[in-house]
């Protein structure tokens, strides 16, 4: 009972604060109160929920009746926890620096912002406590309509054409492949419940599944695997807050997250293994892991260089998740959490040199490091995160993915993740090279003795916005440290492994 | 005691109104004897509708002559659940018109406005309960005429052609349906409904009865504008006064749509018309081209009247679809789908008749800015637009659901590809209006608009809000639809 009401709270929160924000937005402070004192009683709420779902007690709430057949319906199990809990409490600090952010740089329509942030974070709360797969499918569309305004956020012509791309290839790939799938699912099994061994089990064939797995996997696009990966990269048209809450952890972790689930909990891995249905998988997603890092490479603007790197993460999940053996699930699962620390560092760190520096592109940022330390270094630890090295989270589940891909003889994984791994480190070191070790170009030195271009005479970024990085960056070396709680969850995922 | 006369009461009221409104002929009472007529038809067939569900049929003998000598009225869950729909429908306009017909029909003609939306409505209501073939045709003559009136009070002089090209068509299908019951009436004796399903099956399958349904089925479909017979549609829902667009999509398509089905399924007999020949065939082909050719059509429009004209031929083909499937899950589609796109198509053009009223037009260009200018409009339009798609959350979805798990029950897999490609379309034309609304600027020089005033605005809010509504609680409306789909195959015992 106490649990189903914990769940209720936790989808009515968000939407207080949301109707909060919106009314309040005549009086900014009040308004970023509010935004801020909703994130923390939302993660409160969510944490309050962790101890009873550890210990394996699977709390419910049906909200609605959606359909004679179906009901929309939440339910709190492991793996939602995690998510629940990764986006709530990232919430609180991207807050903080939206506020720096959003009025370091003077954008228009505040109030809009934080209200479809306040609503990006609702809908992420539902896609991880969804209890069926109707419901997750409910949440994962509100989303997509929910940011949609904060990618189109400028209103430029750019923006516009950026946000047909994400609303296309989101909205398209959902409604054709996942929406396909989802209802087939439901003519073949007869339920959408998340039930541990899967629904599908025994229900359909070889050739059937591997179907539905197609649907499935690039239906959720938000997972961005390869060839519908091009939202993301467009995405980034958004002020740096929304990429680095929404589009490096929010969204995108939906995305996996939904992938884990619905191998999981939907088709069920010893069923694949059995199968033999979802052994493509892996291959599609080790091309997009090395693919995406490619373009990454490539990439001078260091929002798409970042953009193209979380495309290239996304895949390690969806490639750990279709390994299919438990440890590879638990690998899965770490990552979400890795990843989402790692990489919001660094779009924090990308956003504090636009607002610091105005600097969007790699190749100005020689010597940066002297004037921008903090965010400098909190760059570093996401860099270290990305190419997976101690002392630094991403190790901890690259090492579980990397095992299971090993445990599994499946040599072309293990192939992936190495490659991989030395072209994170051939496009992210250089950036903390040049920061650090490259003197400033000259304009720079000079700045103060032409006295005109004041964006060259600059320091740290607000410091709501230093805050932010500095914990984000922290949080990243402490769960390399200390991630029991959080491998407690994955293991409960992968079968109590 | 009265509860026995729901059915001849639900169409009596309003017939009884329009003579009223005409001697009352001053427009606020007008619209007041409409609006109360409207209610008291609502309040009537909520009642009627339970009974239909718990009771089953319901026969009510007109003057007390035992049918089939005498007209019957015939009641089930399919006809009653269509007719709460109208009436709902109705009770959503009325009050809408008092502003809303203020612009764009002359103060003189308001009475005649409102009269002949009652007729429109008893004729409606009269075509859903009536169990005789030829008190059907009466009633749809009344309805047709009406509408071709209320067509032609639109203030664009291009209402009068519309309403011509409306007049010209609806006289050929209605005619049709005539000399299609003539030959059933030639051959079995009979012109009641029920008397006919049970005799017809008897005739064994001559070519008359043949004759008599490609005549049927051809005339009626002009009324409902299935594809390619639909292009009377466009003009008069473009032209027509707001209102009249929004009640007219609402029902009078759906209408005719449950005439058909009561003569595919209850008349003639799923073997008679799938089974022995191609007509299922034909259906699902025509359908398919309903959900895709004036799709893409509507997303070339320039006037967002005629896009949602467009949308509206295309939702009908998804309709058909659920017919063309011959099945009790498609045929439950096809009745959600119904009540769902009433809601949806009503919606908009509602609101959309708070904004032409505030802007002077319904070009998409006019609509620069509207997020801004309008923020209730168009935030309200935007969510029926996702309706149309069929986001989940919205009473499309669940039409979706139906439709394509009945597709996929019935073996058809690849409609559901076919289901979802056209959704991709919707998608495109509701976001034209998304990004002409929200990037573009608001005409200099012209003062902002506003809000329509609250007698449009509030009945248009409550349509998309039930439309958001039975998005989420489709368990009533579903188990409706179900039961009307069983009332409809079950053969009218």
């Amino acid at each position: 009972m106490s649990g189903s009401m914990a769940l209720a709270g936790i989808l009515a929160t968000p939407l207080v604060g949301l109707v909060l924000v919106s009314l309040s937005g005549r009086w900014p402070n009040l308004r970023e109160g509010i935004t801020l004192s909703t994130a923390v009683v939302l993660f409160a709420q969510v944490l309050g929920l962790y101890a009873a779902v550890a210990d394996g007690a699977r709390p419910e709430l049906v909200l609605l009746p959606m359909l004679p057949e179906v009901s929309l319906q939440l339910t709190a199990e492991p793996l939602g926890m995690l998510f629940g809990l990764i986006a709530s409490g990232l919430w609180i600090i991207s807050s903080i620096y939206s506020i720096g952010y959003m009025r370091g740089n003077k954008e228009g329509n505040q109030t809009r912002f934080f209200v479809c942030f306040a609503g990006a974070i609702f809908a992420a709360q539902g896609i991880a406590f969804a209890g069926n797969m109707l419901t997750l499918f409910l949440f994962y569309e509100a989303m997509t309509l929910i940011t949609y305004p904060l990618v189109t956020h400028h209103g430029t012509d750019h923006a516009k054409k950026s946000a047909r791309i994400y609303l296309g290839v989101l909205m398209g790939t959902s409604i054709v492949f996942l929406l396909t799938g989802m209802l087939a699912t439901w003519v073949l099994a007869g339920t959408l419940d998340f039930r541990e061994g899967g629904i599908l089990a025994g229900q359909v064939g070889a050739t059937g599944t591997a179907v539905l797995m197609a649907l499935y996997m690039f239906g959720i696009g938000k997972a961005a695997l390869m060839p519908f990966h091009r939202w993301l990269p467009a995405a980034m048209v958004a002020p740096t807050p929304v990429s680095a809450l929404l589009h490096a952890v929010a969204v995108v972790k939906a995305g996996v997250f939904s992938v884990v689930k619905v191998v999981v909990y939907i088709f069920g891995p010893d069923n694949l293994m059995a199968l033999g249905s979802a052994d493509w998988v892996p291959l599609i997603a080790g091309y997009t892991i090395v693919a995406a890092s490619i373009v990454a490479l490539r990439a001078d603007n260091l929002k798409r260089r970042l953009a193209y790197s979380t495309v290239s993460q996304l895949s390690y999940v969806t490639l750990a998740a279709t390994l299919l053996a438990p440890i590879s699930i638990v690998g899965a699962a770490m990552h979400i959490a890795a990843h989402a620390v790692g990489k919001i560092t660094l779009f924090f760190a990308a956003g504090s040199i636009y607002t610091a520096a105005h600097k969007t592109e790699v190749s100005q940022l020689d010597g940066i490091g002297r004037k921008m330390p903090w965010t400098m270094l909190a760059f570093g630890v996401g860099a270290l995160s990305m190419i997976g090295l101690p002392p630094a989270a991403g190790f901890i589940s690259k090492w579980y993915i990397l095992s299971a891909a090993m445990g599994a003889g499946h040599w072309t994984a293990v192939a992936v993740l190495v490659v991989s791994t030395l072209l994170n480190a051939g496009y992210f070191l250089p950036i903390v090279w040049r920061a650090f070790f490259r003197e400033p170009p000259a304009s720079d030195r000079h700045g103060d003795a032409h006295g005109h271009d004041h964006h060259d005479d600059h320091g740290e970024a607000p410091w709501p916005m230093v805050l932010a990085q500095t914990v984000t960056a922290s949080l990243t070396i402490i769960l390399f440290i200390y991630h029991e709680p959080v491998l407690k969850l994955a293991r409960a995922v992968a079968g109590g492994y | 005691m009265l509860s026995q006369h729901l059915p001849i009461l639900l169409v009596v009221v309003p017939l009884l109104a329009a003579p009223i409104i005409v001697l009352l002929r001053r427009s606020f009472p007008s619209w007041l004897v409409a609006t109360l007529a409207s209610i008291a038809t609502l309040a009537i067939a909520l009642p009627l509708l339970a009974r239909a569900v718990s009771e089953g049929v319901i026969s009510y003998a007109i003057g007390n002559w035992p049918p089939p000598l005498g007209i019957e009225y015939r009641v089930d869950a399919a006809n009653a659940f269509v007719a709460f729909i109208v009436s709902l429908i109705g009770v959503f306009v009325m009050p809408y018109c008092r502003h809303g017909v203020s612009s764009e029909v002359r103060a003189e003609e308001h009475y005649l406005f409102y009269a002949m939306m009652m007729l429109c409505l008893s004729g409606l209501l009269g075509i859903l309960l009536t169990g005789d073939a030829f008190n059907l045709f009466v009633f749809l003559e009344i309805s047709s005429l009406a509408t071709y009136v209320l067509i032609a009070m639109g203030r664009d002089r291009r209402a009068l052609v519309a309403s011509y090209q409306y007049l010209l068509m609806g006289t050929i299908g209605a005619t049709l349906y005539v000399i299609g019951i003539g030959l059933l009436y030639l051959q079995t004796g009979t012109l009641n409904l029920a008397d006919l399903a049970v005799r017809l099956p008897a005739m064994g399958d001559p070519r008359s009865t043949l004759a008599a349904l490609a005549f049927i089925t051809v005339g009626i479909s002009l009324k409902i504008a299935l594809f390619p017979l639909h292009l009377w549609l466009p003009n008069a829902y473009a032209y027509s006064p707001s209102a009249v667009s929004a009640f007219l999509a609402a029902t009078a398509t759906k209408v005719s749509i449950y005439v058909l089905m009561r003569y595919f399924f209850t008349i003639f007999g799923e073997t008679v018309v799938f089974d022995a020949r191609y007509t299922g065939v034909i259906l699902l082909a025509l359908s398919l081209a309903a959900m895709f050719i004036p799709a893409v059509v509507a997303i070339f429009q320039t006037d967002v009247k005629r896009l949602l004209a467009y949308s509206s031929v295309s939702q009908i083909g998804y309709i058909t679809l659920g017919i063309s499937l011959n099945s009790v899950g498609g045929l439950t589609a096809a009745v959600a789908h119904l009540f769902n796109h009433a809601l949806t198509k009503g919606g908009m053009f509602l609101v959309l008749g708070g904004v032409v009223l505030r802007l002077g037009g319904s070009a998409l260009d006019r609509m620069a800015g509207l997020g801004r200018t309008m923020p209730i409009a168009a935030f309200a339009f935007v969510i029926g637009g996702l309706s149309l798609i069929g986001i989940p959350g919205t009473a499309g979805f669940v039409s979706k659901w139906y439709l394509v798990t009945a597709a996929m029950a019935e073996g058809q897999w690849w409609l559901a590809g076919a289901v979802m490609l056209s959704s991709l379309l919707a998608v495109i034309y509701v976001w034209r209006f998304v990004e002409v609304a929200y990037f573009r600027e608001p005409p200099e020089g012209l003062p902002p608009p506003g809000e329509a005033p609250l007698t449009m605005l509030l009945p248009a809010l409550a349509m998309i809000v039930a439309c958001v509504w039975f998005g989420l609680d489709a368990s009533w409306s579903g188990s409706m639809a179900r039961a009307a789909a069983e009332a409809l195959a079950g053969g009218w015992k």
